[in-house]
């Protein structure tokens, strides 16, 4: 047996092949990240959009007392929180990490 | 027999161990975090003792869930995650386990209160800060500026950025908070209505009652899932605020 490991090398692409064609091989491991259950993106979304909201209209009303604005910074930084929910949630679900596009407004 | 719903006294805080723990008002979340991290000890202490090569069940989970959580710190932070394992293996861990406790009927369950959430999540973007300070010095707040901005969007878009960033510790620790505290109010509030129909409508109640139960059954299995769905968000997130705080961009 000079050729052990070139047979064992084909043997072993038959083998995948024919699991492929059972369908026993899972199409390979599902990354995480880049393919999250819609059940996570969902928990997910909701609460990044409200969450930026609620930090926004802090700041607006906190910003308000201290500089006896009210009420016009809560208005304005409950919209920019707004905004940064906008920009939470399309972190999310927007392009990943690689191309990371911040062009892509 | 007065049968009203109280579906928050399960997450009331008392002092616990008698005397001695009033006296320090040391309470039942504190005496539950004390067992939750006894059982992680436990479980690699005692599933690591036979350093078997053929792992047995305890030595498998233990190897399972360090495993799992080493692969995650290098998946999403890349080769400095390694760095950061430490940490994130306690964060997960005591959040599965802290969950999953609280499933057991008449357990206290600890993330279901917004101190202890928020404190952890106030830690994870703290420290994700000093790390970025640490790393990039004051080139760290060139985050809040996105590359190709035109100038005359960026005090606009640095403010959204900065809230953007200060929102980080309140959707983590509140989606934590809020999916722990629900799922414990449902089950309270199925429980409760087996209790009421069983006190007013007799025989008939009884019967009626095994509908709530077999809910409440089956909620068990999904809040199983939302138990360690919710830990591995929670380590995630702390990850990829890490590796922003490492990566810039």
């Amino acid at each position: 047996m000079t050729d052990a490991p070139d047979e064992s090398a084909e043997f072993d692409r038959r083998l995948a092949e024919a699991r492929q064609r059972q369908g026993l091989e899972k199409p390979a491991a599902p990354d995480p990240k880049a393919n999250p259950s819609l059940l996570g993106i969902g928990l997910r979304v909701g609460v990044e959009m409200a969450a930026a909201m609620v930090v926004g209209a802090f700041l607006g009303y906190w910003l308000d007392r201290v500089l006896h604005t009210k009420p016009f910074l809560l208005i304005v930084f409950l919209l920019l929180g707004g905004a940064a929910g906008v920009r939470n949630v399309w972190r999310v679900v927007g392009p990943k990490r690689p191309g990371r596009g911040m062009d892509g407004a | 027999m007065a049968t009203t719903i109280d579906v928050m006294g399960q997450f009331r805080l008392a002092t616990a161990l008698g005397p001695v723990g009033a006296s320090v008002n040391f309470t039942n979340s504190n005496l539950t975090m004390v067992v939750v991290c006894v059982l992680i000890l436990a479980l690699l202490h005692l599933g690591m003792a036979p350093r078997a090569v053929v792992p047995g069940r305890l030595q498998a989970a233990a190897e399972m869930l360090y495993g799992f959580v080493h692969r995650m710190c290098i998946d999403q932070i890349g080769e400095e995650g390694k760095a950061f394992f430490p940490f994130i293996f306690t964060l997960f861990s005591f959040i599965l386990f802290g969950n999953l406790f609280g499933l057991i009927p008449y357990q206290f369950t600890i993330t279901s209160h917004l101190a202890i959430t928020g404190a952890l999540a106030l830690f994870v973007v703290g420290l994700a800060t000093v790390v970025g300070l640490r790393i990039h010095g004051m080139h760290f707040f060139s985050y809040f500026l996105p590359k190709g901005l035109p100038i005359v969007l960026a005090p606009l878009i640095v403010v959204v950025e900065v809230i953007s960033y200060l929102s980080r510790p309140v959707s983590l620790s509140f989606r934590l908070f809020a999916n722990m505290m629900a799922g414990h109010v449902v089950f309270e509030v199925f429980a409760s209505f087996m209790v009421v129909m069983a006190a007013s409508l007799g025989i008939v109640g009884y019967v009626m009652a095994v509908a709530p139960f077999a809910l409440d059954v089956a909620m068990t299995g999904f809040e199983l899932l939302v138990a360690a769905l919710q830990a591995y968000v929670f380590a995630v997130l702390a990850c990829m605020y890490l590796h922003d705080a490492v990566h810039l961009h």
